[in-house]
């Protein structure tokens, strides 16, 4: 129930958030920011039992006979993910406060960023795979609120445009791959598939639900090729950047990885694919990085680097990698928070974010400089920092495998060597030398703006030193969750003189060389900037340019705006749906009996035949509308002929109207003129005709069948004793079918009214001609 | 009997849509009225034909005198013919409105919401 109310929570008070929001004014941000923090304080609590094996599970029903369950479950894998979302969403609620203090829609970014952090936790926790789905694709919705927060930018509505598509598309696949998945495995629950492991590997369909979740996994994630919209993504307010980039959305992708490790990991296919798009999206990543000059891209990329990382490592799969990959990620989520939200407030105060106009801040802002600069060194990797450990084990993992162990671990080298020249850049840069102009003239921060850096800054400082506080109760049982099996891991700073301490020598010199000569290297980089053009940034554009060429070609064609050709398609599709199983159908009796027709009923029927081509002929409105009096005054005999008084009284009376209606509005009305070409009129005529011979067969055909008796019976056996009146028809209307009666009144009314509106209607232009 | 109806029924229903079809507004007009008579007396013979005996109840008997013809699509035709008028009336009334403001008549000219 707690966990229920862990993750729903979020959504209830975003629903309030805009009340609160005008209520609190500033002091919005540490109100909201009592809800992150209670649900960390509550995550606490799962600590001892999950370090010891323990997984808290609950389950409501939610769609039974589907096998969908709002089922949750809170495992090492689930509460690691889960404490960082609940820990840096605090900090960034009340950030948030403060960095949009007085906008306008501050409230609205409270509604959005609760449903987010409540779709994130929900994400990391659901259990049943639907449920998993559905807060997954909750997180799209929400980002691409939260992206297109700023939706007067049109760079805004692209980048969360970009988004939204990238990871909706992938959310499809992932959709078929979970529920292959849960066929092939015989079960809803991500719990319960583990057991199934190896049927689903020996499974034909392993390699197509593989490439599926992963399709989901990695534009979540933002692997290559479809990285390029987490850079976008940026375009966020700040402290959303923080957000997605450090804790949450794109993590969920990697978490997706983990979850399914024990159930589809292990295979070749998995490790190749994974280790190969991971090594790929962390070089690239950390290349692309140093290209840019805008603190906020910097560290996008970067964090495109570090998604490669961590998926590599989950496909090496050894349980020195997961550890590896564990520990990455929580350096990673707190030195990515702490720097992104020091770019914002570098941002707020200096109004630029442009490293090569930034400069000298140390001493204007002096906390911000200290949180800056330890998340800066956790980055790069240096001791005792987290960061440091991060950076050893990750060597490590690379070079316990088998095959291509020397390949893995340069890579990583090289990308680790501009990470490190990437954290000078963003942590330190901004502070040192000489004071420069900004465009505003920069302060110290409020204490809100520092306070979020500074304390992921210490909590990296602490770890570092005491990786104890974690190891055993933090990442040891969330490596279990990832094998499948118990594992004890211990994590110590100082691993002894080796050859990854070696490596992480080599790495931080050339980093430091490379942030030394930082100009040369991003004007190096810089010559290759035009082979963005043909990747898969392009790819996607010009998909969206052709999807838009082909939606205007169909809309030209479907809605095309001929009201006679909407008229003349719905017209030869009911003909050839009713000849089709008229025709196949057999055995139809068609009365066909022209021997019992009196002379005056032939009459009746020739005159109003006679006023219906009329019509069709006239070359004059008058001449038209006597036609229709023809046929309504004809139409009413053949009323009175089959004993229907009433009706032919009413059509008598009805049809009195129309023509006085139509000579009334008639000379207001155009000259009848000659549109259509003959061709058309031809085709019209043909297909009308068709259409008319369809009518009389049908009705030839429904006068011969009767499935139920008459209800009418009952009608005129009741209508004088029940109701008293002699004409069954006004009994009927007035008595057993009275309301409606009512409403064909109410109908009547309406028209009415709108009769008079349009008649009494001046319209603007109107009123100024005259 | 109704062989004859059903013919009449067919005759009006296809001089109907092949005004609805033409591009003059007023035509398309005059096409529903003929639409809508054509409906009701699809309606009317579909029911079965009843020569000359309404289903009136005599003085001092309690039900009408068998055959009689079926009160109930009389009862829905009366509805039809009543709120088919209101339709037409706005119809009119709208066209008038239309061809005063757009200043065509033609349906091909009026594609778009912006005049």
């Amino acid at each position: 129930m707690g966990i229920l109310a862990a993750v729903l929570s979020g959504f209830v008070v975003a629903v309030i958030a805009p009340w609160l929001t005008r209520w609190l004014g500033d002091r919005i941000g540490w109100v909201i920011a009592i809800l992150p923090l209670s649900i960390t304080a509550y995550l606490f609590t799962f600590i001892p039992a999950v370090a010891d094996g323990e997984v808290r599970q609950y389950s409501l029903q939610w769609i039974p006979v589907l096998d969908v369950s709002l089922s949750f479950q809170v495992d090492g894998l689930g509460l690691i993910f889960a404490l960082l979302i609940s820990g840096i969403g605090t900090l960034i609620m009340f950030y948030g406060g403060a960095y949009l203090q007085g906008h306008h829609q501050l409230g609205r970014f409270y509604v959005y960023i609760l449903m987010f952090m409540a779709s994130m936790l929900g994400v990391v926790l659901a259990d049943n795979l639907i449920t998993f789905f559905v807060f997954f694709e909750l997180t799209s919705i929400t980002s691409y609120l939260l992206i297109g927060f700023d939706h007067n930018s049109e760079a805004s509505r692209y980048s969360a445009r970009q988004a939204l598509l990238v990871t909706a598309i992938g959310g499809q696949f992932l959709l078929v791959g979970l529920i292959l998945l849960a066929i092939v495995g015989g079960g809803w629950e991500f719990s319960a598939l583990v057991d199934q492991a190896d049927v689903i590997q020996d499974h034909s369909l392993y390699l197509p639900i593989m490439i599926l979740i992963l399709g989901g996994a990695f534009t979540k994630s933002a692997q290559i090729p479809f990285h390029f919209w987490l850079p976008g993504a940026m375009a966020a307010p700040t402290p959303v950047s923080a957000y997605l980039h450090s804790a949450t959305m794109v993590k969920a992708g990697v978490y997706l990885l983990a979850r399914v490790n024990p159930t589809l990991g292990g295979t070749e296919a998995w490790q190749y694919t994974l280790t190969t798009f991971g090594a790929a999206t962390m070089l690239v990543g950390a290349y692309l990085a140093i290209q840019r000059t805008d603190l906020k891209q910097l560290l996008a990329y970067t964090t495109v680097s570090t998604l490669g990382l961590l998926t590599m490592l989950i496909g090496i799969g050894t349980e020195i990698a997961l550890k590896a990959a564990m520990v990455s990620l929580v350096v990673h989520s707190l030195y990515k928070g702490a720097l992104f939200l020091v770019a914002g407030t570098i941002d707020h105060e200096t109004g630029t974010r442009d490293i090569r106009i930034l400069g000298g801040l140390r001493k204007l802002m002096p906390i911000t400089a200290v949180g800056a600069g330890i998340a800066a060194l956790s980055m790069a990797g240096i001791p005792p920092l987290f960061g440091f450990i991060g950076k050893e084990l990750v060597y490590e993992a690379a070079l316990d495998m088998d095959t291509w162990a020397v390949a893995l671990a340069f890579i990583a080298v090289v990308s680790n060597v501009l990470m490190v020249a990437i954290a000078g850049i963003t942590g330190i840069h901004p502070f040192t030398g000489p004071e420069r102009e900004t465009p505003k003239h920069a302060h110290e921060a409020p204490v809100a703006f520092w306070l979020g850096p500074l304390i992921l800054g210490a909590l990296g400082l602490v770890i570092g030193i005491l990786p104890g506080l974690v190891d055993a109760r933090i990442i040891s049982p969330a490596i279990s969750a990832i094998t499948g099996e118990p594992v004890e891991v211990t994590i110590y700073l100082w691993h002894g003189l080796n050859v990854m301490l070696a490596m992480s020598a080599i790495t931080v010199a050339l980093g430091v060389v490379a942030y030394v000569f930082r100009e040369q290297v991003r004007n190096l980089s810089n010559l290759t900037w035009e082979l963005g053009r043909v990747g898969s940034e392009a790819a996607y554009d010009g998909a969206l340019v052709l999807l838009d060429i082909v939606a205007r070609g169909q809309t030209r064609i479907i809605q095309n705006g001929y009201l006679r050709f909407y008229f003349l398609t719905i017209l030869v599709v009911l003909v050839v749906a009713a000849v089709y199983p008229l025709a196949t159908y057999g055995d139809i009796e068609i009365a066909g009996d022209l021997n019992d027709i009196r002379f005056y009923e032939w009459g009746v029927a020739i005159i109003v035949l006679l006023g219906a081509y009329m019509a069709v002929r006239a070359q004059s409105r008058l001449a038209a509308v006597a036609a229709l009096g023809t046929v309504g005054y004809g139409v009413a005999t053949i009323y009175i002929l089959y004993g229907a008084p009433d009706l032919a009284m009413t059509q008598i009376l009805v049809e009195t109207l129309t023509v006085i209606l139509f000579v009334l509005v008639l000379y207001r009305l155009p000259q009848f003129a000659t549109l259509s070409r003959p061709s058309s009129r031809a085709r019209d005529a043909v297909v009308a005709v068709t259409a008319g011979a369809l009518m009389t067969v049908l009705v030839l055909i429904v006068s011969n069948v009767q499935f139920e008796p008459p209800i009418s019976e009952f009608h005129a056996e009741e209508a004088y004793p029940l109701a008293h009146g002699r004409n069954v028809v006004n009994v009927i209307l007035v008595d057993f079918r009275a309301v409606d009666t009512l409403g064909e009144i109410i109908v009547l009314a309406v028209a009415g009214i709108g009769v008079y509106a349009l008649l009494r209607l001046r319209l603007w232009e109107d009123r100024t001609e005259q | 009997m109704e062989t004859l109806m059903a013919l009449v029924v067919g005759a009006l229903f296809a001089s109907g849509v092949y005004l609805m079809m033409r591009r003059s507004i007023v035509k398309l007009a005059i096409g529903l009225v003929l639409l809508s008579q054509s409906a009701n007396l699809l309606f009317f013979t579909a029911a079965g034909l009843t020569r000359g005996s309404p289903p009136l109840v005599p003085e001092g008997e309690t039900a009408p005198p068998v055959p009689f013809a079926d009160p109930l699509p009389q009862a829905l035709i009366l509805t039809a013919i009543v709120i088919g008028f209101g339709v037409l009336a706005f119809t009119l009334v709208l066209v008038k409105r239309v061809y005063q403001t757009v200043g065509t008549d033609d349906l091909d000219e009026m594609r778009s919401t912006d005049t």
